[in-house]
């Protein structure tokens, strides 16, 4: 499973760097996009994935429990989600201002000659 | 107590926004929370004498479970460094920047700045630096945006896509970390690295932390961003990230090369220096080979950081007393020198050098307030400058670093060179009168924030003597991590 995990963050992460060497810039905030989600995928597998033990142990039980799940990746991930959040909205509407402005989605655009 | 640099600005962040409408409040009370930040930071440096270090958990929770903030002597003298350029610039903000953007919230965009720069000095936990910065940085994104002119857009994409990646980075080395090692407190990790040999996953998170914050300070490779667009907002704005934003980044790799790359330094300490070489000549030729003040200026703040990393990569007691004076010099001196380069613009219309002169002639004044603050930069005593690269240079020689230390002394001609560039230039050359040239007149307070900033760059050179002490201090405790740990968890043996 874990295996499996890593694949997939790992084909995040490589769809995000295309993305991002794209020179639209609808793409470019893709990329941002698909950076965040696989960080964020990772950062939840941080903890460790398991898929029978608990998230809380009850303090009666003794020993019979030996593992709890780690439930601070899960509190980790709800921040930098929100924060991600946030910052994807601050980025479309920039790119639609930017659209608005210039008139192009061509990153290659970006770079204003030298005014002498 | 040690929460006060943050509730302040947080608190007048709500309290802007109910006045909203009034932009004389807003004026007046981001002053007064400014001056209260600077008395919470004054407050928190006297604690500190006697102490060593403070430390306050959030919520009692203890040391590993908690998040707490701890004040060292480099916390607590870069909070009063930002403190006091926060209180220059809000005033020139006042007279420099025009009311459309200062009633769309720009004063409020610096307290959210203030209140990631202060959270990040303070913090003792690495997820929550996370938080600290993304505050500061986007504070910084709508600053740099804010008035919407087609050259900000443009820059801002960049600075944006850049700063995110960092960001990104910065998250997945905490994943790594935490996948390792099982805390995030880092007094806690500080301690477990040291108890055994690192897990291998370690190194590369802190690899990916070197280069999330090499992003963010704008070092080597990364720097590109920085020049492209510090010079796009009002120069008002430049002036204050340049003294906040790739400072903060500096500091941090100086906390974390304290923690944990200390353990292997026959790997990180070429790196260092591999890295703040190049970034110290990349800067300056970039620098000499420009034609605006705004750009001459941005490149110079990367060539500076590479002596700020130098000192980092020095790692002895006058070493890094040097890096943390040449942090808050770098702070002060070139808040001034964007400064007074705001006042050139709003007498004669333009940055460009090509079209200025004859300033020395018809503003003397402004002449000399820019001078002290590029004489720093440039490194002339009695300027805080030359008692920075004064450290630095005694430190490498010291320590045998001699290819490290002699990019440095030729870097700092270069620097010379261009700030006599700005000198010749704009204030010595014979004017061309052309059209687009007005002399406006000037609202007092941005002669005021000037003043300020300059006199701060003036009284730190001829204090040395007295300050040195608190520089050296802060140095001998990231000289030794233990009484950072020992400090956090008192348990610990």
């Amino acid at each position: 499973m874990s295996l499996l995990m890593a694949i997939l963050i790992g084909f995040l992460y490589a769809v995000s760097i295309y993305l991002l060497l794209r020179r639209s810039i609808v793409k470019l905030v893709l990329g941002i996009l698909f950076l965040s989600y696989a960080t964020n995928l990772m950062l939840f597998f941080a903890g460790g994935l398991t898929e029978t033990s608990p998230a809380f142990a009850d303090p009666n039980a003794g020993a019979e429990i030996i593992q709890t799940s780690d439930p601070l990746p899960q509190a980790l991930i709800l921040t930098a989600l929100v924060i991600g959040f946030g910052v994807a909205a601050f980025s479309m509407v920039l790119i639609y201002r930017f659209y608005k402005e210039t008139g192009t989605v061509d990153l290659d655009e970006l770079s204003e000659p030298e005014k002498s | 107590m040690l929460f006060l640099p943050v509730l302040i600005p947080l608190i007048s962040i709500v309290l802007l926004i109910g006045f909203r409408h009034s932009l004389k409040y807003q004026q007046g009370l981001s002053i007064v929370s400014v001056f209260a930040q600077l008395f919470a930071a004054v407050s928190i440096l006297l604690k500190l004498s006697g102490n060593g270090h403070l430390v306050a958990q959030a919520g009692g929770w203890p040391a590993p479970f908690g998040i707490g903030f701890v004040a060292d002597y480099t916390s607590g003298l870069l909070l009063l460094a930002v403190s006091l350029v926060a209180i220059g610039s809000v005033i020139y903000s006042i007279g420099f920047v025009d009311f459309d953007r200062q009633k769309n919230g720009l004063f409020l965009l610096y307290q959210g700045l203030l209140a990631g720069v202060n959270g990040a000095l303070l913090t003792g936990d690495i997820f929550n630096l996370y938080v600290w910065f993304e505050v500061m940085v986007i504070s910084s994104f709508v600053l740099i945006t804010l008035g919407s002119e087609k050259l900000q857009l443009r820059a801002s994409v960049k600075y944006l896509v850049m700063n995110l990646i960092g960001s990104m980075l910065f998250v997945a080395a905490i994943g790594l970390l935490y996948s390792q090692m099982g805390t995030l407190n880092m007094a806690d990790l500080a301690y477990k690295v040291r108890l055994q040999p690192a897990p291998p996953l370690v190194n590369s998170a802190i690899m990916l932390f070197f280069i999330a914050f090499g992003i963010k300070a704008a070092v080597f490779p990364f720097f590109f961003w920085l020049p492209a667009s510090y010079p796009t907002p009002p120069i008002a704005v430049t002036a204050f990230f340049g003294a906040t934003l790739t400072k903060v980044g500096v500091y941090v790799m100086l906390r974390f090369y304290s923690m944990f790359a200390q353990l292997d330094v026959a790997f990180w300490q070429p790196v260092i220096f591999v890295v703040a070489g190049l970034t110290m000549v990349f800067g300056v030729l970039m620098a000499a080979s420009s034609y605006d003040i705004r750009k001459i200026l941005s490149f110079h703040i990367v060539s500076q950081i590479g002596y700020m990393l130098m000192g980092i990569g020095l790692f002895s007691v006058v070493g890094l007393a040097g890096a943390i004076l040449f942090i808050v010099h770098n702070m002060f001196s070139k808040t001034a020198t964007f400064m007074a380069g705001g006042l050139i613009y709003l007498y004669k219309g333009s940055y460009d050098l090509k079209k200025l002169g004859w300033i020395y002639k018809t503003k003397p004044l402004l002449a000399f307030l820019f001078l002290i603050p590029a004489l720093s930069l440039a490194g002339i005593p009695p300027t805080p400058g030359f008692f920075g690269k004064f450290l630095l240079l005694y430190a490498g020689f010291d320590g045998a670093h001699w290819s490290i230390t002699i990019v440095a002394l030729v870097v700092s001609i270069l620097t010379l060179f261009s700030m006599v560039k700005i000198w010749n230039e704009a204030m010595w050359k014979p004017e061309k009168i052309t059209a687009d040239l007005v002399a406006k007149k000037v609202h007092p307070a941005a002669w005021m924030g000037t003043f300020i900033v300059v006199l701060l760059t003036l009284f730190l050179g001829l204090t040395i003597g007295y300050t040195y002490d608190y520089f050296a201090e802060a140095a001998r405790q990231l000289l030794d991590p233990m009484s950072y740990i020992k400090a956090v968890l008192p348990e610990t043996p």
